[in-house]
C-alpha cells in the first residue's frame, strides 16, 4: 500500500502565486509600451529591450554566483523591473547604454543586495532611476520630440529633436519670468496631455494608457484603490490650492496630475507591494505622503519633478506606517 | 444578506456529494469505540473483557465534569480494554468490541415515528443530554450538558442553529436537513426552551437553496425558529464569526459565546439531540461523508461511531484509488490528514475526504512580498505575516503581545498567501509556544 501525506490543514490553497502576480502587473504595462513604441518607435523599443534584458541577466547572474540560490527569474518580477525602469527614462539613443547601469544599480544594489523579491525596502526601479538622474543629469532630461504616430515611418528616430516636458516647460519658463497665461500658450492641450501627445519619459507620455494598464490591476486584485486615490487626490488637492492662491505661478491642478509621472507613480511605483503598507489605513497615508511631496518637490525643489523622490521617501517610512496603521481586531 | 464583519475567502466548493441519500454503513466485525471521543477527559469504561453489551450500552462513564459518556454501538461481546491509535497517530483508551448481532437496548424507541412533544423540564433536558453522551458536532466536540447548563450569572438571549457547512466539499449537513428537517427543527425547540430563549436562528449559507428552502417550510410550524440565509464565505461556521453575522455582536477575546448572551449549536447535533430526548438514543451513529474528486463514486452514509476508515473506505469506494495522496477527516480548510486508516471514527467526524497525489502536495515556499493578503483575509483582524517571522526568530512573547491567541486557525492566511507561506503551521507553533510561557509565568 502507497504512504499517505499528512501535513496541517489548510489542505488546499488558492492559486494565487507571486508569479501570477508578477505577471499581471507586466500585461498591465503594455498598453504603456505599446504607447510609447507608437510615439518614440525604435528607441522606445530598445531602451526597454535592454532594461529588461538587462535586470533579468543580471537577477540570474547574482542568484546562481554571488548568492548560489535556485533562480528566480521565472516569477517576473525582473521583467517588471526592467519595464518600470525603461518607462522611467527619455527614449533616446544615449539611454540605451545608460538604462543597463541603471539596471544594474535596481537589480543589483536595490533588490539583490537586500535579499532578493520582499526584502527591498525602496522600490528597485525607482532607485534605479534616480542613480541615473543624478549620474547622467543631461542625457535623463533630454527629451526627445514627438513626430506624431509611428515616428519610425513618419521620420527617422535619428532626426528626432528634443523636445521639453509640460513640467519641464513650466520651472523653466517661470525661471524666466514668464507667466502662466504665456507657458500655457505653448502647452500642449489637456485633451492631448490625458491621451498621450507629449513629452517625457517612455510611461509618462500617457495618461489613458497608464489607466487602462491601474484598471486592470484594480480589477485582478492586484493592487487596491488605496494608494492611487490618495496620492492623485492629495496631488490634486495640493496643486489647486497653489493655483487658487497664485494662478499665475502654478498650473491648474488638471495640468499637475497629468503631466509627469504622477499617474505612473501613483499606480505603478507607489503601490508596489514590497515597498508600501499593508494595511489600508497605512495605504491611505502613505499615498497622502507621497502626494504632498510630489507637489512640494515640484514648487520648491530644483527639480521639475518630484514623483521618484517622494515615493521612496515615503518607502522609507513604510515599516512605521505597517507598526502604527495596524488591521483592526475583531476581538477586543 | 447577512455575514462577518471581516477577512474571510471562497475557496472552491466542490460540495459533490450534495445529491447523495444517507446510505446505512453495515456493521463491522469488530468495533473499537475510544474513551475521550470529546473535549475534556476521558471516560472511564465500566465494562470489562467477556462482557456481553447491547447497542446504546453505557460502557464509558464520565466521573469528572467535562466529560461525556459512552455507550456501545455494537451489541456483542468485549474482546478487550485497551489502547489504540487515533486517526492522527495518538495512543487512546478503548474499548473492543466483537459484533454479534444487532441487538438493542429497549429503553431506545426504534420505530421510524416522528414524537413532536415533550414533557422534559429543562433540568431534565440537560440530565438526558448528560446521560445520552451528546456532544458538539460541529468539530470541537464540547459537551452538550455543559453548553447547556448557563452558568450563575449569565444570560442565554440566542439560540443560533449552525448549519452554514462552509467547508468545502461537506455535505453531512446538508443531507440532514433535506432528509430530517422535522426531527432537526423538534431538536432546536426543545433546545430553545430549555435555555428559555424567545427564539433560535438557523444560519445557512445561500449555496444551500434546497435546504433554505425545506427548513423555511418546516420552521414555518414550529413557534420561535428562523432561518437566516447568509452571504457564502468562509469562515462562516466558525463559532464567532456565526454569532456575529447573525446577531452583530463579538465574542471578547479568550471568552465564550455565552459572555454574549449566544448557545451555538450544530444543526448535527440538534438532530442527536432530537434522538435522545424523544427516542432515548444515545450518540451512537453520526452521518458522514464519504468524497474527492478522483473517487469513482460519492457518499453519505449514517455510521455507527467506532467503524474504522479502513471499513468505510472498503465499503464506499472498495480500496483507495492509485495515486492517492491524503485522507482527511473533516474538510480541507480545518480538517486533519489521517495517518492511521485502522483507526476508528469518532462522535465528531464528519467526512472522509480523499486527495490524490498532486493535490496534496504544497508549493515550494517563496519570500514574502508583503503583499497584505494575509491581513486581508484574517477574520480575526490579524497580521498573519508577523507571526510568521516573529515565529521564526523565536520571538514568542511578541507574538502573544500581537494577540496570537485570538487566530481560530481558519487556515484563511495560508490558503490566499501567494508565496506559499505555511502560516498556519508557525501560528500553531507560536500559540502553543505562547501558552507554555503563559503556563510557566502561573506557577
Amino acid at each position: 500500500m502507497n504512504l499517505l501525506s499528512v501535513s496541517g490543514s489548510p489542505h488546499v490553497h488558492s492559486d494565487e502565486s507571486t508569479k501570477r502576480i508578477m505577471w499581471r502587473v507586466n500585461i498591465a504595462l503594455i498598453p504603456m509600451l505599446l504607447v510609447s513604441i507608437a510615439f518614440f518607435g525604435l528607441n522606445a523599443i530598445l531602451v526597454s529591450a535592454v532594461s529588461v534584458a538587462c535586470c533579468v541577466l543580471f537577477q540570474w547572474l547574482i542568484e546562481r554566483f554571488v548568492m548560489k540560490v535556485p533562480t528566480t527569474i521565472g516569477d517576473g518580477s525582473a521583467v517588471v523591473t526592467g519595464l518600470l525602469l525603461a518607462f522611467n527614462v527619455p527614449a533616446t539613443p544615449a539611454m540605451i547604454g545608460i538604462v543597463a547601469i541603471g539596471a544594474l544599480v535596481a537589480i543589483g544594489i536595490a533588490k539583490m543586495s537586500f535579499g532578493g523579491l520582499g526584502k527591498n525596502p525602496f522600490n528597485p526601479a525607482l532607485v534605479g532611476r534616480v542613480f541615473m538622474l543624478i549620474s547622467f543629469p543631461v542625457q535623463m532630461t533630454t527629451w526627445p520630440k514627438i513626430g506624431g504616430l509611428f515616428p519610425m515611418y513618419v521620420q527617422p528616430t535619428t532626426d528626432a529633436t528634443t523636445g521639453a516636458t509640460p513640467l519641464g516647460l513650466i520651472k523653466e519658463g517661470l525661471k524666466m519670468g514668464k507667466s502662466m497665461d504665456e507657458i500655457m500658450a505653448n502647452m500642449p492641450s489637456l485633451w492631448e496631455i490625458f491621451v498621450g501627445h507629449i513629452g517625457g519619459s517612455l510611461g509618462e507620455i500617457s495618461a489613458i494608457a497608464v489607466l487602462i494598464g491601474a484598471i486592470y490591476l484594480l480589477c485582478t486584485k492586484v493592487i487596491s484603490w488605496h494608494i492611487p486615490v490618495s496620492f492623485i487626490g492629495t496631488a490634486f488637492l495640493m496643486a489647486g490650492i497653489l493655483w487658487l492662491a497664485c494662478p499665475e505661478s502654478n498650473p491648474d491642478p488638471l495640468t499637475a496630475i497629468l503631466t509627469g509621472g504622477i499617474m505612473l507613480g501613483a499606480c505603478f511605483m507607489a503601490t508596489d507591494m514590497v515597498t508600501s503598507p499593508m494595511s489600508r489605513w497605512g495605504q491611505v497615508v502613505f499615498g497622502i505622503g507621497c502626494g504632498l511631496l510630489t507637489i512640494i518637490i515640484r514648487k520648491w525643489g530644483s527639480y521639475p519633478e518630484g514623483v521618484s523622490f517622494a515615493i521612496l521617501l515615503m518607502n522609507s517610512v513604510t515599516p512605521l506606517l505597517n507598526r502604527w496603521f495596524t488591521p483592526k481586531r475583531f476581538a477586543k | 444578506m447577512k455575514t462577518f464583519a471581516m477577512g474571510g475567502v471562497h475557496p472552491e466548493e466542490n460540495k459533490i456529494s450534495t445529491q447523495a441519500v444517507i446510505e446505512d454503513m453495515p456493521l463491522p466485525k469488530q468495533m473499537i469505540v475510544l474513551m475521550n471521543q470529546h473535549l475534556g477527559a476521558p471516560a472511564t469504561p465500566i465494562v470489562a473483557k467477556g462482557d456481553k453489551v447491547k447497542v446504546g450500552q453505557l460502557i464509558g462513564r464520565a466521573e469528572v465534569p467535562m466529560c461525556a459518556n459512552v455507550h456501545s454501538p455494537v451489541s456483542g461481546t468485549v474482546l478487550k480494554i485497551d489502547t489504540c491509535k487515533d486517526p492522527f497517530g495518538v495512543a487512546k483508551p478503548a474499548v473492543y468490541i466483537n459484533v454479534e448481532g444487532d441487538e438493542w437496548e429497549e429503553s431506545i424507541d426504534r420505530s421510524a415515528d416522528i414524537k413532536r412533544t415533550c414533557d422534559l423540564t429543562p433540568a431534565e433536558v440537560v440530565a438526558r443530554l448528560k446521560e445520552m453522551g451528546i456532544v458538539g458536532l460541529g468539530g470541537a466536540t464540547f459537551p452538550a450538558h455543559i453548553k447547556y447548563s448557563i452558568p450563575q450569572g449569565k444570560k442565554a438571549e440566542y439560540l443560533i442553529i449552525n448549519a452554514v457547512e462552509c467547508e468545502p466539499y461537506l455535505t453531512s449537513d446538508h443531507r440532514v436537513m433535506l432528509e430530517h428537517a422535522e426531527e432537526v427543527c423538534i431538536g432546536i425547540e426543545q433546545l430553545r426552551k430549555a435555555l428559555g430563549v424567545p427564539c433560535a436562528y438557523i444560519g445557512i449559507e445561500a449555496n444551500k437553496p434546497d435546504c433554505i428552502a425545506r427548513m423555511r417550510e418546516v420552521a414555518a410550524t414550529f413557534e420561535g425558529i428562523v432561518v437566516e440565509p447568509l452571504k457564502v464565505r468562509y469562515p462562516q461556521g466558525a463559532e464567532k464569526q456565526l454569532i456575529n453575522a447573525i446577531t452583530g455582536r463579538r465574542v471578547p477575546s479568550g471568552k465564550l459565546p455565552i459572555d454574549v448572551g449566544c448557545v451555538v449549536s450544530n444543526v448535527g447535533t440538534t438532530f442527536a439531540v432530537y434522538e435522545a430526548l424523544q427516542k432515548n438514543k444515545p450518540l451512537i451513529e453520526n452521518i458522514l461523508t464519504v468524497t474527492g474528486k478522483y473517487l469513482p463514486s460519492q457518499h453519505n452514509y449514517k455510521v455507527r461511531i467506532g467503524t474504522t476508515y479502513n471499513d468505510i473506505i472498503k465499503h464506499a469506494i472498495g480500496e483507495l484509488p492509485e495515486g492517492t495522496g491524503k485522507v482527511i477527516s473533516g474538510g480541507p480548510m480545518m480538517g486533519k490528514a489521517v495517518s492511521n486508516l485502522d483507526a476508528p471514527t469518532v462522535k465528531g467526524a464528519s467526512s472522509v475526504l480523499v486527495m490524490d497525489e498532486k493535490e496534496s502536495r504544497r508549493a515550494p515556499e517563496t519570500n514574502c512580498i508583503r503583499c497584505g493578503k494575509c491581513i486581508g483575509a484574517c477574520p480575526m483582524g490579524l497580521e498573519p505575516y508577523l507571526f510568521s517571522a516573529m515565529v521564526r526568530n523565536g520571538r514568542f512573547e511578541d507574538a502573544g503581545q500581537h494577540n496570537i491567541l485570538d487566530c481560530i486557525e481558519c487556515g484563511c492566511c495560508f490558503f490566499s498567501c501567494p508565496a506559499n507561506k505555511p502560516l498556519l503551521d508557525e501560528i500553531r507553533l507560536g500559540k502553543n509556544k505562547y501558552r507554555g510561557i503563559l503556563a510557566a509565568r502561573k506557577k
